[in-house]
Parts: structure tokens; sequence; C-alpha cells
């Protein structure tokens, strides 16, 4: 199941869809830092509000794609975390550390307008 | 089933007698009742009355063989009387009394007759024990049932969480917090960070006097959850007992934004959130 990628201005998004497999992932770590490449993006995000449950993969794989698209400059923002699964996130251990995180669509937009102004 | 008939029979008689006797046999227990200071939480004329109902109801249950009724007499009389402050053991006390009292009248009556005396106790005892033994559940199930009302009521008292201006949040806490309601207060704070769509949360813990090792992690796994919902939480109210815990356990304090009070902790969440508070004018 492919994640569809959305491009706002310099901006990335990502949604996910419930249910990613180990291979989505792995194909969406890949597409995302692609696309930065791509778009000369500044910005990503990464809306998991359909998903239902978090796993160590899954979370791990978001932090990879955090760091991969640091690396090319950009800042990568996770939106969306519905409150039970941030409850047991935490629970195993799964901070997401590291990582920036905001509520929703909105709040992240807003977040990385905040640090595009910043970084001027 | 003639074993079954006879003993019936026996049990018809002695409720007869026990009907016959009703006046003086419930005086007679009454005395006991306050010789022994029992219930005293009670006036004379609630004893006396809630004494004849018992009475009525003890002999209906010998009569019909049957306890449900009972069970629920004993049930709604528990009811009107733990908010009095009566205790279990008064409870079992009077009822083993009015078995005593009736017991010994029924020696009095057959004590010419010891082989029928032994016919009728043996249809005898089994009934009373049930019945003292029904009474007695009963009254502990009411008072089980009002403790776990009474745990509710404190639970859903003791966590609110309280918007103060746009996108600032205020977790109170008070009093002591267990395994359980430190859970049910995480919940209940992401799902408020989620609708009032919260950018900072002050948790105040200066009427918490104590935290263990459990609920001081779980403290840790509030905020970080909370962030993971973009949220920055802010604790204030330590007292020193608390610092000392989280010191000793090795929490991470990085992890963790704390303020000294409550005062500070808004004034600080006010700042991160572009807020700047001044005074127009001196109050009126």
């Amino acid at each position: 199941m492919e994640v569809p990628i959305l491009k706002q201005g310099a901006v990335l998004i990502a949604t996910f869809q419930a249910a990613l497999s180990d291979a989505d992932l792995n194909h969406l770590r890949s597409a995302l830092v692609q696309q930065v490449v791509r778009f000369r993006s500044r910005g990503v995000i990464v809306d998991v509000t359909a998903m239902d449950v978090m796993d160590s993969f899954a979370s791990r794989t978001l932090r990879e794609i955090a760091h991969m698209i640091r690396l090319r400059g950009a800042e990568t923002v996770i939106v969306g975390i519905q409150p039970e699964v941030a409850f047991a996130m935490v629970q195993l251990g799964l901070t997401l550390e590291g990582v920036a995180t905001a509520l929703d669509l909105e709040e992240g937009l807003a977040y990385l307008n905040q640090k595009f102004k910043n970084m001027k | 089933m003639a074993k079954r008939d006879e003993s019936s029979e026996l049990l018809r008689e002695l409720v007869a007698h026990l009907r016959q006797n009703r006046t003086q046999l419930r005086e007679e227990w009454v005395g006991r009742i306050s010789e022994t200071r029992l219930l005293t939480a009670m006036t004379k004329e609630e004893i006396f009355a809630e004494a004849t109902s018992v009475y009525d109801s003890y002999v209906e249950a010998l009569e019909t063989e049957t306890f449900e009724a009972l069970q629920a007499y004993a049930r709604n009389l528990s009811e009107r009387i733990i908010p009095r402050g009566v205790e279990t053991h008064e409870v079992v006390g009077i009822v083993l009394l009015l078995r005593d009292v009736l017991g010994r009248s029924l020696f009095a009556k057959y004590q010419t007759d010891f082989k029928k005396l032994n016919r009728i106790l043996d249809a005898y005892e089994p009934a009373a024990n049930r019945i003292a033994n029904t009474v007695a559940v009963g009254f502990v199930q009411e008072r089980e049932r009002v403790i776990r009302q009474q745990q509710e009521a404190i639970r859903e008292l003791s966590t609110p969480v309280l918007q103060v201006r746009e996108r600032l949040l205020i977790l109170p806490i008070i009093g002591v917090i267990d395994p359980q309601r430190a859970r049910q207060l995480t919940e209940q704070l992401l799902r408020g960070i989620r609708t009032n769509r919260a950018k900072v949360v002050v948790i105040d813990i200066t009427g918490v006097a104590a935290m263990d090792v459990t609920v001081a992690n779980h403290l840790v796994q509030t905020v970080e959850a909370s962030r993971l919902l973009g949220a920055t939480v802010i604790v204030t109210g330590l007292s020193p007992e608390i610092a000392q815990t989280l010191v000793t356990i090795g929490v991470d304090l990085g992890k963790m934004n704390t303020v000294g009070d409550l005062q500070g902790g808004i004034e600080q969440a006010e700042r991160l959130l572009g807020y700047k508070v001044m005074a127009l004018a001196e109050p009126s």
C-alpha cells in the first residue's frame, strides 16, 4: 500500500493509512527522502492520525526518516498521534526522542513556518 | 422424604410458637441488645422499629425456608444503618442474640420432652444459622458496595483538567496517587490536550504528599506522552520529599520541566505561549 505524499510549497505531507506493513514503512522512508531531494523541500509532515497502534518498528522508522531528512537540511514533524497510542507508546518506552511532534496538521505547519522564520 | 416432612412440620410448630410469643420474645431481645451495648448509634425507638422488622423477617424465613426476601431486607437495612455508623460486629451480634433468645425459649417450652426438643433444634439450628449468615453477608456486601461507590466518586472528583488560557491547561493533583489513579489522570490529560489543542500543560503536585517509584515513573510517562501530542509539560509544586524521591530513583530530570510553584509555572507557560502580562493600573 503506497502512502500518498503531497506537496504544499516547501513542505511535503505524507499521510499514513492504518495498518502499514514493514515493507510499506521501508518504502515510505526511501520515497520521502527522494522527494525531499527532488523538490528541495524544507520540511516534512508525517500525519499518523489514522494509526491506531504504533509498534517499535514503526517508531524506529519514523526516527530514521527524521534523521535522514535532517541530513538533507530539512525538518520533520510527526503529527496526529492519538492519545491512546501515545499512552501505549510511552509504556513501551517508544518516545520518539529527538523528533518534533505536534497535535495535528495545522499545528505541524505552524511549527514548521515558525522554524523557517527563525532560520532566516 | 419423611424426614423432610417431619422437619417442615416441626418448623411450622416452632414458627407458631414464635408468632404467639412475639411481643415478649422481641422485648427480651431488645433488652439483651441494650445490655450488650450494641447499636449505640441508634435511638431506642429506632432499635425497636428495626427489631420488629428483623423479628418478623426472621420468623418468615424460618416459615418459608426461603431466604431471598431476608437477603433483600438485610441489604435494605444495611443501606439505612451503614451511614449511621453501625458496624459489622453489631449486626452479626444482634442476629446471634435473637438466635439465642429464640433458642432459649424453645428450651423452655420443650424442656419436659428431651427427644422432641432435640428434633425441634435439628429443624431450627440449620435455618437459624443460615439466617445469621444471610444477614451478615448482606450487610458486608452493602458495605463493599458503598466503599466501591466512594472510591469511584473520589477518583472522579480529583482529576479536573482546567483550561486557564488559550492553549494552556492546568492539572492540579491533590491527595494520594495510586497507579490506577495515575493512569486515569494521564488518559484524561491526553484527551484534554487534544480537545483543547493545548500547547502547554502545568501539572501541579503541591497537594501530593508522597510519591513512590511507580507513580514517579508514571509522571515521567505522562510528560513524554504529552510531548507526542505536541504539548510541553511544566511540573510545579514538588515538595522536598518528592524532589528527593525523584533524584534518588534517577528520574531523568532533563526530560522534565519543573518550576517551584504554580504561579511560577503559569508565568513560564505564558512566556512559552508568547503572552505578556502587565498591570494596567492599581487594582481598585
